[in-house]
């Protein structure tokens, strides 16, 4: 009968661990790499996000330096909101800083990327981003070029 | 001119006797499963002789298949850093891996080490009960071998291969995450942040759970089947071991094509 | 003379192969019945159709009143539950211990509580002399106590009727003498009708009561072990299975089986046949 016991609780113990990595596949890892930001939160509203996503990275320099927490829409602007979470030792970017979403590579993911303005006062927790400029569409860019060389002739 | 005639006939005998081989042999197999199939239920009168072979089937497995999954996520999380960088678009490894696992490589490669390390062994051993007459021995005494032996078999099974496809498949994203984020220095969030954001529980994860109970159904059936079939000779046992492992793998990867096509065909 | 099973015109073939042609055969109850034949002429047929594993192709199988040919499930299943079949090596589950192999049709046909399991497992070992293997797996037995702990659990329901298929071969003189005793007195103790297929002609005649003799799917000879002397002075193929001489060697085997007869010291010369009879 011991052996018998040995054998349930093994087998419990399988089907629990399988059922638990099913769950891991199923729900979406959202614990899993957020716990590494602590910072404080900024603001951007954008006309376009493009791909941009929750947990997209927030770069200066091309170095990761936040993370994006949630995108939201603006009810009043129709804007994207997008809220961001910078790491502490990165405060003390000027207030006057721009932010672009651009994408890595040709095919790669989109991430904001910081570029630093020339204010002496420093973003805080809260603040807001004014100056935005929106994820490049391809096919704008496309149909904007072939237009203009329309125009030309 | 007569040999050559004789030849002839003589191809076309082995052609006739090959064709006619292999008829029986799957009309073996229907009634086979049809006589299963009335068992299946029945048997869970007994839950405990298939927690038995939930344990003699999947936990004992286990090692190979975590171990196997491991070094497919490290391959594939190095192939895929490799192509990916060259488009500089290594954020999205994450789901590279996690995709080509839960949709393909964690079911079949599962399935075909299932087969492998399970199946083989349910087949010898049902196999080895036929050739001792155990199994003639469990007739004269009144109980159901079908019942008592095979069909908890089955279950074991088809209770076993979805849950270690899961467990492959995250073990695999752990070794791709293992070789991309902490050896190649992909961005952790971007890792697990892609594959939140792509991969989707009905469409991969469910379709892939789909396909490892399927293939867990056939894989417990020709298994149980060719055991219960052999020619009770050690020449037999062999025999059928191997028709199991090469008929169970070619039906996997032909079911996986279809089930594919079925799924993300459209 | 009451019968417990009787054949009626039976055949069965295999493929093409006739295995049984005819055969008519009145096996009585309480009573030792050797069914004997060179190997290969359907005796293990004989078994399988009594336990009704395989149907007759043709004729009536009746067992206890029960014909086999149209018998249900429920039927079969109420038959076999009074019914021990000792299988030529065995047939231990090799993954239950010798216990737990008597233990098994208990488990299976019972609800009884598992001190009075534990009790009859006991019991049972003890009639076959391996008490002490109760707890050992198969696999560490040797050939004959491993049939011997398979006969236990042939008995563990306490049946009626016992088969025993090819009992003597490959044993050892001390287990042989051990088997033919238990069956002997198994068969008076229990009132119980015996079956024993078997080509090893001295054992077989020295504890049947009655006798057929099978060959090429027909019956050669049938009687009480005395009859077929009779018979076997009309008889060159009686003659020689009994008296167990190939076509060309003489002698040999016989001597063998003398040895082997006054080795286990079972008292009775059995061959060659001209002397049991003098001496009986």
């Amino acid at each position: 009968m011991n052996a018998q016991r040995g054998i349930e609780i093994l087998v419990g113990a399988f089907v629990l661990a399988g059922i638990i990595a099913l769950l891991m596949l199923t729900l979406k890892w959202s614990n899993f790499g957020s716990t590494s930001v602590h910072g404080y939160t900024v603001t951007a509203e954008f006309d376009n996000v493009g791909g941009l996503s929750d947990r997209s990275p927030v770069k200066l320099a091309g170095m990761t330096i936040g993370r994006v927490e949630r995108i939201q829409i603006d009810p009043k602007s129709f804007e994207a909101v997008v809220t961001m979470v910078i790491a502490d030792q990165y405060n003390n970017l000027p207030k006057d800083s721009f932010a672009s979403i651009y994408t890595a590579g040709l095919l790669g993911a989109q991430y904001v990327e910081i570029s630093p303005g020339g204010d002496t006062q420093v973003l805080k927790n809260g603040d807001k981003i004014t100056m935005t400029q929106s994820a490049v569409i391809l096919e704008k860019v496309i149909s904007k070029f072939l237009f203009n060389k329309a125009a030309e002739k | 001119m007569s040999g050559w005639i004789n030849s002839l006939l003589a191809f076309l005998a082995l052609l006739g006797r090959w064709m006619l081989e292999s008829t029986q042999h799957t009309g073996r197999m229907i009634l086979f499963t049809g006589a299963v199939f009335l068992r299946l239920f029945p048997a869970w009168t007994r839950p405990r002789l298939i927690i038995q072979e939930v344990y003699a089937i999947g936990v004992l497995s286990l090692v190979i298949i975590v171990i196997s999954g491991g070094f497919v996520g490290l391959v594939l999380g190095l192939q895929g850093y490799n192509i990916l960088s060259k488009f500089n678009a290594t954020e999205s490894l994450g789901v590279m891996v996690s995709l080509s696992l839960v949709r393909e490589l964690g079911p079949v490669v599962t399935a075909l080490l299932f087969a492998g390390r399970a199946g083989s062994a349910m087949t010898a051993e049902i196999a080895l009960m036929k050739t001792t007459e155990q199994l003639s021995a469990m007739e004269m005494m009144a109980v159901d071998p079908l019942r008592r032996v095979v069909a908890p078999r089955f279950w074991g099974a088809l209770f076993a291969m979805p849950l270690l496809a899961a467990l492959f498949s995250l073990v695999g994203i752990l070794g791709g995450y293992l070789i991309g984020v902490v050896v190649l220095g992909v961005d952790p969030a971007s890792y697990w942040g892609q594959i939140q954001q792509q991969m989707s529980p009905v469409d991969d994860v469910l379709n892939g759970v789909i396909k490892s109970l399927a293939f867990g159904f056939v894989i417990g059936l020709i298994a149980v089947f060719e055991g219960y079939d052999a020619e009770p000779t050690s020449l037999g046992i062999s025999r059928a071991t191997t028709r199991t492992v090469v008929l169970s793998s070619l039906t996997v990867l032909g079911l996986d094509f279809i089930l594919t096509a079925w799924m993300f065909g459209t | 003379m009451d019968s417990y099973i009787q054949f009626e015109r039976v055949s069965f073939s295999h493929g093409r192969r006739v295995i049984l042609d005819q055969v008519d055969l009145v096996i009585p109850r309480g009573k030792i019945t050797a069914i004997m034949g060179p190997s290969g002429t359907g005796k293990t047929t004989l078994l399988r159709l009594i336990g009704g594993q395989i149907r007759a192709r043709s004729g009536r199988v009746m067992v206890n009143g029960l014909d086999m040919g149209r018998a249900s499930r429920s039927e079969l299943l109420a038959m076999r539950r009074r019914l021990g079949m000792l299988f030529q090596n065995g047939a231990l589950f090799t993954d239950l211990t010798a216990g737990e192999n008597v233990a098994f049709p208990l488990r299976e046909h019972s609800r009884l509580p598992e001190d009075i399991i534990q009790r009859i497992i006991a019991l049972k070992l003890q009639a076959v002399g391996l008490l002490s293997a109760a707890d050992q797996m198969p696999a560490a037995l040797s050939g004959g106590m491993s049939r011997r702990v398979a006969l236990a659990r042939a008995l563990a329901l306490d049946p009626e009727l016992m088969l025993y298929d090819e009992p003597f071969t490959g044993q050892d003189p001390i287990n042989l003498g051990v088997l033919l005793r238990l069956i002997a007195s198994l068969n008076k103790a229990l009132g119980l009708t015996s079956v024993l297929v078997s080509h090893d002609v001295t054992e077989a005649l020295s504890i049947a009561d009655q006798v057929f003799v099978i060959n090429e799917g027909r019956v050669v000879g049938s009687g009480s072990p005395e009859d077929l002397l009779v018979q076997k002075a009309q008889s060159p193929f009686l003659q020689q299975f009994l008296d167990g001489v190939p076509d060309a060697v003489t002698g040999q085997s016989e001597t063998e089986a003398r040895n082997l007869a006054v080795a286990l010291g079972l008292g009775v010369p059995t061959v060659p046949m001209a002397e049991q009879e003098s001496v009986q």
